[in-house]
């Protein structure tokens, strides 16, 4: 078959497994994110206790995850199908339904985990089948290091903020809590834009970083 | 052991999974392959696209790609009947 067929068959095959990764995202790792929203108003009495999930939490979740894929995304991109391992859509493909099919299926017995731990196993598993990939264990490792280094300081930054936004007191401590984190994040986001991904760059030359060597 | 790991449901999940994760991109590769077969019907095609050579492989690949699709829709349906919005 050809080359450049086999590519485009796969390619379109993509849409529909990225579609389903992202459905798969949203019945597990996502409703974290909103249940731990929803409980916030719960513990402070302005939900019933027995309430579900508002709309409104709904609603910003998803425009929080979908506007952070959007700006963040081309970097994951790239180091999850550049950097571990180089692969074409073939592997994408297959990575993507059987990581679609091992969510969903825990979803369905009720496991939380992880969608990037299992894309990144997925990932691994093509890249080790692909003959001539080669697996950049370094990478692997960096993003082990960064799984456990997680843990404690999202513990970490949760302490503080309540320490500061208890320190401060009320509605003010909330706000200054707030501003921190929007300041904090503004700055991650302009700190990005330096060393830019995009889809010009996402599929160059892998030189030990996330950021091309020559700006795009 | 029991109460850390629910062993039935990790087996289902490894069977199951190994059917739908690998199992049905697996036939979604046949029907590429069988829609890539030559035949008198490729002509105009450029280099990238795909297009069907054989009518035997354009049969073979519509009954691959509709076995996908009705798996998956098949998978999304038990989700939802079972789902937080069923009750």
């Amino acid at each position: 078959m050809r080359e450049g067929s086999r590519r485009h068959g796969f390619r379109i095959g993509q849409i529909g497994s990225a579609s389903l990764v992202s459905l798969a995202h949203g019945t597990n790792d996502a409703q974290k994110t909103m249940g731990i929203i929803t409980l916030a108003p719960i513990a402070n009495g302005t939900l019933a206790a027995g309430a579900t999930t508002p709309l409104w939490v709904i609603v910003l979740c998803a425009l929080a995850i979908a506007s952070g894929t959007y700006s963040g995304g081309w970097r994951v991109i790239r180091t999850l199908g550049k950097g571990l391992v180089e692969i074409e859509p073939p592997q994408g493909f297959a990575a993507e339904s059987s990581s679609a099919a091992v969510i969903l299926l825990s979803t369905h017995f009720g496991y939380s985990l992880s969608t990037t731990q299992v894309a990144t196993g997925s990932i691994l598993g093509c890249g080790l089948g692909k003959e001539g990939a080669q697996v950049r264990w370094n990478v692997a490792g960096r993003m082990g290091v960064a799984w456990i280094v997680t843990l404690p300081s999202a513990g970490l930054m949760g302490a503080i903020s309540y320490f500061i936004a208890d320190g401060v007191g009320g509605t003010a401590g909330i706000l200054v809590d707030m501003l921190i984190l929007i300041a904090i994040s503004a700055g991650i986001y302009w700190r990005s834009r330096s060393t830019r991904v995009s889809r010009k760059n996402v599929n160059s030359e892998w030189t030990g970083t996330v950021a091309p060597a020559q700006a795009g | 052991m029991s109460s850390w790991i629910n062993l039935q449901a990790v087996g289902e999940i490894v069977v199951v999974g190994l059917l739908a994760g690998a199992g049905l991109p697996a036939i979604f590769a046949l029907g590429l392959r069988a829609l890539g077969m030559p035949g008198k019907g490729h002509v105009t095609a450029s280099d990238d696209e795909l297009a069907g050579g054989s009518t035997a492989g354009i049969a073979i690949a519509t009954v691959c790609i509709a076995v996908v699709l009705a798996a998956i829709g098949y998978g999304i349906y038990i989700i939802v009947i079972s789902g937080h919005g069923a009750k």
